[in-house]
């Protein structure tokens, strides 16, 4: 039995180490949790797990009890005595009592295939993974055929959860099919958007399903070495990383015989350096070569001339993670989840102005009302929610109206938005949506990476136009301008080479047409269709 | 030629940049980490240490440059004893960090992107840092703060820099 799941008569006590729960004081919590009981000569284990993503309850901490875990939350250092005064440690009532934490409606509404494990474990633990389904997904992958690794990827239906949307297993089989003397699998762990968050807390809460998915990943198209590209933002998600792949070479997941196989797949970690660009996979690449993050044109496909030239998979965090899950139960399992096109499951993240934010893994199909309103619990502020962005930074603003949308790729591309990376930022009603518009503008103009000249210039111009609207929307309508924005914002759309620029216009036509007043327009004219 | 600031000793800084160029040797695309190993280790990565970098590497100084110049973290002097980054993206706007920026730069007396001149603090922007379901944000001296606000920061700032 591992560390983590010991038996119940052992007080263990559960203080989260993810980033979200640190920043809330999970440290200074755990602390005095271990200084409380030492005073009460009470022996207990502190187990630093990951976070089940319920952030509003963060710093969470959890007991172990015959019934099963126990959780308190939001805990501040305070709380501490008292929590041990109420008998916590049995699982007893307290005012910061949230009950058994798998009967929290939040969470035990959710579906959670990725993130299984994450809040449960010691996500440092090689052996809690492993107490805990872990690298089964890799055991059977290591008994099948390649062609059959990729068969059952493309089975599941998964597409990249980056954004794009593109089917995993028709990127995996087009690298398989190309002949090379080295091929490559890069993971994007650049996760720039605003909003998200659902990669760092892959790799801060459960960092080996990512490992084993890669892993995985490189026996199926016949790539040695993979590259985990990650953000300079997350130092947490770099420390549990480097732990735990140091943890996968000791114990023969990773090297040049993985589990005596006599296959090898090697992998290393690499730090970004605060470009957002450099989430878009050639930017990606070149950065990885040691070059100034600028986007490639395509073709060729990376997939074919890849990382230094090689045929190379290059996917999102939550794509490879999913992978592990997928060889385990089966693409048939995995694709049993969602409706129409997207299948499986999809890790949200509900942020920004709300009231319950954090990670809700659902199968696609959800919808924007349930999501806000059931499991949000309406904004933080407690006014009403005005409009909502999905997607990033390059997503659009959704009003009220739209709220009844299905979580699902087709849906929203109908809307012309996005699920993108599956991040929801919510604002209430004091949002000022030509400031927001602008506000995509000024970021392209700060992370463009200055190839194309529609992303480069267009952007600066975007956001100059809009400071020239809002200063003079309350002299009256102003049609020539809003005609230039849209003429401006029609060049980036067809002329970018890559989606920053070509889609920071999803953001400012969204904030028009649906919030066309804030723009000086009046919505009952046609001026902003 | 700029000239260096003083916290940088030149042979220090020549040694160290050797030494990291020694320890990525075979490592294929390594300028990155090179860049991070020198800046992890001397707080900055001086311009001066460029032509070092670019004979190592085989390529020109213009490419160092146009490398290191690309990327937002990379900075040719070291920042103040405490560093503050104020997260700007949606998430945190939603939430009022630009009346948060505002307040913060009235009382501090900097504007984003700026040091003091006694190099007691640098005020910075950052662009997402991955809690924004607990905006707004900030990074102080490389630790997380979710849900700040100007009077917290303020102690937080006063506090550290009794300890430091």
């Amino acid at each position: 039995m591992s560390e983590a799941t010991m038996s119940a008569g052992t007080l263990t006590v559960y203080v989260p180490r993810d980033a979200t729960a640190l920043s809330l004081g999970a440290d200074r919590v755990a602390q005095a949790i271990a200084a409380e009981a030492k005073a009460r000569n009470l022996e207990i284990k502190l187990v630093r797990n990951g976070s089940r993503g319920l952030f509003w309850l963060e710093p969470m901490v959890e007991v172990n009890t015959p019934a099963g875990r126990v959780a308190y939350g939001p805990v501040k250092t305070k709380d501490v005595p008292g929590l041990f005064d109420a008998g916590f440690l049995e699982g007893k009532a307290h005012a910061l009592g949230q009950g058994l934490t798998e009967e929290i409606d939040y969470l035990k509404r959710q579906e959670r295939l990725t993130f299984a494990r994450a809040g449960i474990t010691d996500p440092w633990s090689l052996d809690d993974y492993i107490a805990h389904d872990g690298y089964r997904g890799l055991k059977r992958a290591l008994s099948m055929a390649p062609e059959a690794i990729v068969a059952e990827v493309t089975e599941s239906g998964l597409r990249g959860r980056g954004g794009a949307a593109f089917p995993t297993g028709i990127k995996w089989r087009t690298v398989a099919g190309c002949e090379a003397a080295q091929k490559y699998i890069v993971c994007n762990a650049d996760e720039g958007d605003s909003g998200t968050f659902s990669d760092r807390m892959v790799m801060e809460d459960d960092p080996y399903v990512l490992i084993e998915g890669m892993t995985i990943a490189g026996l199926a198209v016949g790539a040695t070495m993979g590259y985990i590209y990650l953000r300079s933002e997350y130092p947490h998600a770099e420390a549990a990383l480097t732990a735990t792949i140091a943890s996968a070479y000791a114990a023969g997941y990773l090297g040049d015989d993985v589990l005596g196989s006599g296959k090898a797949f090697h992998l290393e970690l690499r730090r970004g350096a605060g470009a957002y660009i450099c989430g878009e996979e050639t930017a990606l690449l070149e950065s990885l070569e040691g070059k100034r993050g600028t986007v490639r044109p395509k073709p060729p496909l990376p997939a074919i001339e890849g990382l230094f030239g090689q045929p190379t998979v290059i996917n999102n965090v939550i794509s490879l993670a999913s992978v592990p899950i997928i060889l385990d139960k089966g693409g048939a399992y995995y694709k049993d989840f969602g409706m129409g096109r997207s299948l499986g499951t999809l890790p949200i993240q509900l942020t920004g102005n709300i009231a319950r934010g954090g990670l809700i893994e659902k199968a696609f199909g959800v919808t924007l009302r349930e999501l806000l309103y059931e499991y949000g619990g309406g904004s933080a502020s407690g006014r009403p929610i005005r409009a909502v962005q999905v997607g990033g930074p390059l997503g659009a603003y959704l009003p009220e109206s739209q709220f009844d949308t299905p979580l699902d790729y087709e849906a929203f591309a109908a809307l012309g938005a996005v699920l993108g990376h599956g991040g929801i930022v919510v604002f209430d009603d004091t949002v000022d949506l030509a400031e927001m518009a602008r506000y995509a503008m000024e970021f392209c103009a700060i992370e463009s990476c200055g190839k194309c000249t529609p992303c480069r210039i267009g952007s600066t111009r975007g956001e100059e136009l809009l400071d020239q609207i809002i200063v003079a929307r309350s002299e009256g309508p102003q049609p020539g301008r809003i005609e230039l924005l849209k003429s401006l914002c029609d060049t980036m759309l067809g002329g970018s080479l890559c989606a920053l620029g070509g889609m920071t216009p999803y953001p400012v036509m969204s904030a028009l047409n649906h919030f066309p007043e804030d723009f000086g327009v009046s919505p009952d004219t046609t001026e902003a269709r | 030629m700029a000239t260096l600031p003083q916290r940088f000793d030149p042979e220090q800084c020549q040694a160290v940049t050797r030494e990291v160029l020694a320890a990525h040797r075979d490592q294929p695309g390594a300028l990155l980490p090179i860049l991070h190993d020198i800046q992890d280790r001397l707080g900055a990565v001086p311009p001066e240490m460029l032509p070092l970098i670019a004979e190592d590497l085989c390529l020109s100084r213009a490419e160092v440059h146009g490398v290191v110049s690309f990327y937002h973290d990379f900075r040719a002097s070291p920042p103040g004893r405490q560093h503050l980054k104020l997260c700007q993206a949606e998430a945190c706007q939603s939430m009022g960090v630009k009346a948060l920026t505002a307040e913060l730069q009235s009382k501090l007396g900097l504007e984003l992107g700026e040091t003091r001149e006694d190099g007691s603090l640098t005020f910075e922007a950052v662009y997402c840092l991955g809690n924004c379901a607990c905006a707004p944000n900030a990074m102080l001296n490389g630790e997380l703060h979710g849900r700040v606000d100007a009077e917290g920061l303020l102690a937080l700032l006063a506090e550290q820099e009794t300890q430091a």
